[in-house]
């Protein structure tokens, strides 16, 4: 019986999923101890846990946030001031968007980050480059969620704006924005979610920049535990950034 | 209220204001398209003979569409096209079936999915290049690196989408399977694997997405051969109109490559 209600409890299964996590890490640790794995493969877990204190001190690691962050910021801002007007257009002028939504589609396939050496002879080496790409990665998604947004919204909603006599711009601003919006927000997550990647694989493949960099340096370095802890640093850093960004997404949602 | 919009709704799309009416043919689409294509041609040629730019950044159209000749004539094309080939479908083929068991594991079992879906739900969208230098200590600078980070990056979509579909089985299929007494081998085969076929298919359609990319970014960064070491060369000779011409194709086959696996597949859009 108390097995049972144990199996029920919601935390049962996370304690579960995080203490066989804790049991891999411990096995790999014993492993290299007794000498089954390369340990100049793989570095003890303790000593990549030791290393992400070092590496934050040592390398600076506030002002590489500080300087990825400004990227990711600076692109996360960008896709929405680019991406929503041009899903708005779509959203008002039919022909338009029944002409090109399929190539914005494409373009959320396509795997443009592979153009950066592109930007790089354009911007060169530098964080605009960064910027650009991301903001050039990040369009396709918001664009569509604009569109499909705007199109969702309930006709009785519009039917009441028309029948306060309400002008184009307040129909926009007082119905079809607040009633997209969850829908919207959908697609910023998505794009930031691209941004983010793009941000972060960028800067590692360029060598330049913040969090990106780190990983490059320490692996050029051959410090290996520090690489591994600036691996998981950034993943850390990552899966935040998603936790958070859904949070909204799930606060935004009743809206609708 | 489902009445009242319905009712209304055929008046609201026809109406004034915020949505533009009437139906659009597809003549009229195809002239918007062509009309987009031409203006865009002529502003790229304009700025390209302009000298706005550094000569050679914005190279003339024609001179891409030479380059993009001789690139197809070039037998080193080929060659590395075949390496970049060949590490996609292995990461798809290593990533897939990794993705496919985890998935069947995570949605088949509810205690399995919250103990361990977290994980893979929130590591999946993370930046997997990063993993790089880990694969290229684990597997040398070679093929192999490359194909163990596409496994990696197909892995996640794949093991999500298949773990999405488990769930989403009619459960009256799988008392079906039950009455007729079903043998786990025949519940797998004749039950939940036709049943959860799309969103595996669609899973493995944008995990080849994902490892095209990752592979290519790869080759960028370290390698001796395939398209994105072609394209870094070209880039370190500043050759830009063969530098366009190798994203253009490289793009048009990415996407031949999703079109195929989608209408292969039949979940093309």
């Amino acid at each position: 019986m108390a097995s049972a209600s144990l199996m029920k409890s919601r935390w049962f299964p996370i304690a579960v999923g995080a203490s066989s996590v804790f049991a891999v890490f411990a096995l790999l640790e014993l492993l290299l101890k007794i000498g089954l794995v390369n340990r100049y493969i793989v570095p003890f877990p303790s000593d990549v846990v030791m290393a992400l204190e070092r590496i934050i001190v040592e390398e600076n690691v506030p002002a590489r946030i500080r300087e990825t962050g400004f990227e990711m910021l600076c692109s996360c801002v960008a896709v929405i001031l680019i991406g929503v007007p041009i899903g708005t257009a779509l959203y008002r002028y039919r022909a338009l968007r029944r002409a090109i939504v399929d190539w914005v589609a494409a373009m959320a396939a396509a795997p443009l980050v592979l153009a950066f050496p592109l930007f790089l002879v354009l911007f060169g080496r530098s964080s605009l480059t960064i910027i650009v790409m991301s903001i050039i990665t990040g369009l396709a998604p918001i664009i569509i969620k604009t569109t499909e947004g705007l199109s969702g919204v309930r006709p009785v909603l519009m039917n009441v704006g028309r029948s306060l006599k309400l002008t184009d711009t307040q129909m926009f601003w007082k119905i079809l924005m607040p009633a997209a919006l969850p829908v919207i927000f959908s697609g910023i997550r998505l794009s930031w979610t691209f941004v983010l990647i793009s941000v972060v694989g960028i800067e590692f493949l360029i060598n330049l920049g913040g969090l990106g960099q780190l990983i490059n340096d320490l692996a050029e370095r051959y410090d290996l535990p520090g690489t591994y802890a600036a691996i998981s640093f950034v993943i850390i850093v990552s899966v935040c950034f998603f936790m958070l960004l859904e949070r909204v997404e799930t606060w935004l949602r009743p809206i609708r | 209220m489902a009445s009242t919009d319905q009712v209304n709704a055929p008046r609201a799309t026809a109406s004034r204001g915020w949505i533009t009416s009437g139906r659009v043919s597809e003549r009229d689409t195809n002239l918007i398209r062509i009309g987009i294509l031409l203006g865009v041609a002529a502003v790229w040629e304009a700025v390209s003979r302009s000298g706005w730019l550094f000569r050679d950044v914005v190279p003339s159209l024609l001179a891409i569409g030479a380059s993009i000749w001789k690139l197809l004539m070039n037998p080193a094309f080929y060659a590395n096209l075949q390496v970049t080939a060949w590490e996609v479908f292995a990461s798809l083929v290593i990533g897939g079936a990794l993705g496919i068991f985890v998935g069947i594991l995570i949605g088949a079992n509810r205690f399995l999915a919250a103990a361990y879906e977290p994980y893979v739900y929130y590591l999946a969208p993370t930046p997997r290049i990063i993993f790089f230098p880990v694969m290229i200590m684990w597997f040398g600078v070679g093929v192999a690196s490359k194909i163990a980070l596409g496994a990696l990056s197909c892995f996640f979509t794949v093991a999500l989408s298949t773990a999405g579909g488990m769930r989403q089985i009619d459960k009256v299929l799988i008392r079906v399977g039950n009455s007729f007494r079903a043998t786990p081998w025949q519940m797998g085969t004749k039950i939940y694997l036709p049943a959860m076929r799309v969103p595996v298919l669609n899973g493995i359609r944008l995990g080849f997405g994902t490892a095209t990319v990752t592979a290519l970014l790869a080759e960028t960064k370290l390698s001796n051969q395939g398209l994105g070491f072609m394209i870094m060369q070209i880039y370190a000779r500043f050759d830009m109109p063969s530098l366009y011409g190798l994203l253009i194709i490289v793009f048009v086959i990415a996407g031949l490559g999703n079109l195929i696996l989608g209408k292969v597949t039949g979940t093309s859009d």
